[in-house]
């Protein structure tokens, strides 16, 4: 198994099994440039549990349970999983909101970036250079000591508990009406819950033996010349883009783009805000999945930070307007965060200062 | 032999390729074992030597890994 992903050229071959994947959910009803979108699909979540009511985006996303049911079931069978907890946790759980955050003012997590870059997004190449000065700027701190302190190894059952419950809520959502669905919106568009369970369960178990993640691609780039991790995206990319451009779904341009707006200021932020995160907590929002999946108790209180913050961002209006044309009823709508948004991306970047000026390695030995 | 004993246990990523690097640099010519508990952690720092063309070997431990080499 140490073997399977030992070179660049297999990296980037389980990047483009991600893309055909990706591509088989889209064709078979994934909402518009949103193959896969972990923090979406986490906000999809919250509101099918109600936590927040925006009734576009409510639906129980089987992928985010097959992710981290995927990365659970290979690393029991590898013997790769332990359960772990103690570094930091509510410092995490803080990252995870404000990863939500700057993504839903951004639209979309770094795997939605790439996704809408493939497509031809131009705001996501916008949002890019946020991300990468977001990571770039979590890097900096590492090397300065950064550290949120080592976890312990834990009773393995604390591991079991969020896999467990995740597939039992997923059971709920098919069989009961007790979760929230929107009828029109990103929500109410999904490939059938077996296809996407399916479909996430094996980029899950890949992503565990893989070791993908958005935020260490470019941070192993930056610190260690190391292009190895980046090696998965541009498959992933490369599948995607073919996909795009054989569809017809290609188009270069910053308007008309499915779910996404222009304000490119905002674009930047709300990204810078996710790399800067996602680096300070170890992890993108897709590792993080990867990493609750393999025990990290530490990264589950991250993805409960993420739904927590995926509420309030809706709650309290910090997500931004998707841009829209003009119509025979309705005016066009630029789209964007609303001042409140705005607010909460500036307190976020002051808040993720702090964290990373004031939490420091103790001692490397 | 005697090895200069490199714990990262429990750290996130990047730490434990961070801190092996700056022990192979403080240490040049000198007998490293890296002690770490994930295996994504041992899969990182075998990456990081294989990329700067060191040997190693790995062993697995009660706890987790070992990876001992020459810095």
């Amino acid at each position: 198994m140490t073997k399977l992903f030992d070179a660049k050229w297999k990296l980037f071959l389980s990047g483009a099994i991600f893309g055909l994947l990706a591509m088989l959910l889209a064709i078979m009803g994934n909402p518009g440039n949103m193959a896969i979108c972990i923090t979406c699909f986490v906000r999809d979540m919250a509101g099918a549990m109600k936590l927040h009511s925006a009734e576009a985006v409510q639906y129980f996303r089987p992928e985010i349970v097959g992710f981290i049911l995927g990365s659970f079931l290979i690393s029991i069978a590898t013997k790769e999983y332990k359960a772990t907890a103690g570094s930091s946790p509510l410092i995490r759980f803080l990252l995870g909101m404000m990863m939500m955050i700057g993504a839903l003012v951004f639209l979309g997590c770094p795997l939605r970036m790439l996704i809408r870059m493939s497509a031809g997004d131009l705001n996501a190449y916008v949002g890019l250079i946020g991300f990468a000065g977001g990571v770039l700027t979590g890097t900096f701190f590492l090397k300065k000591g950064f550290s949120l302190g080592r976890n312990y190894e834990t009773s393995r059952a604390n591991g079991y508990i969020l896999p467990i419950l995740l597939v039992f809520l997923l059971i709920l959502s098919v069989t009961t009406t007790l979760f929230a669905v929107s009828e029109s919106g990103p929500g109410s568009f999904h490939a059938p819950v077996a296809v996407a369970l399916t479909a996430a369960i094996i980029i899950g178990a890949i992503a565990q033996k893989n070791r993908t993640c958005f935020a260490g691609s470019i941070r192993d780039l930056a610190l260690l010349k190391d292009a190895s991790l980046i090696s998965v995206l541009g498959g992933l990319f490369v599948v995607m883009l073919v996909y795009n451009i054989a569809t017809g779904n290609f188009h270069l341009s910053f308007t008309g783009q499915p779910i996404a707006h222009a304000q490119h200021l905002w674009n930047i932020l709300g990204l810078y805000v996710v790399g800067f995160s996602a680096v300070l907590a170890g992890g993108c929002p897709f590792r993080q999945l990867i990493l609750t999946g393999q025990g990290s108790c530490d990264s589950a209180v991250t993805f409960l930070g993420m739904l927590i913050g995926a509420a309030i961002a809706h709650n309290f209006g910090l997500a931004s307007a998707a841009a829209k044309a003009a119509t025979e009823t309705d005016p066009a709508v630029a789209g964007g965060p609303s001042i409140y948004g705005k607010v909460a991306v500036i307190l976020c970047i002051i808040v993720l200062f702090i964290i990373a000026c004031t939490q420091k390695r103790r001692t490397a030995k | 032999m005697n090895y200069i004993e490199i714990d990262v246990r429990g750290l996130s990523c990047p730490e434990p390729v961070m801190i092996t690097m700056d022990a192979m640099d403080a240490n040049k010519g000198k007998s490293l074992r890296v002690i770490c508990d994930e295996a994504h952690t041992k899969a990182n720092i075998e990456a990081m030597l294989k990329h700067n063309k060191h040997t190693f070997e790995t062993t697995r431990t009660a706890e987790g890994y070992e990876i001992v080499f020459q810095a």
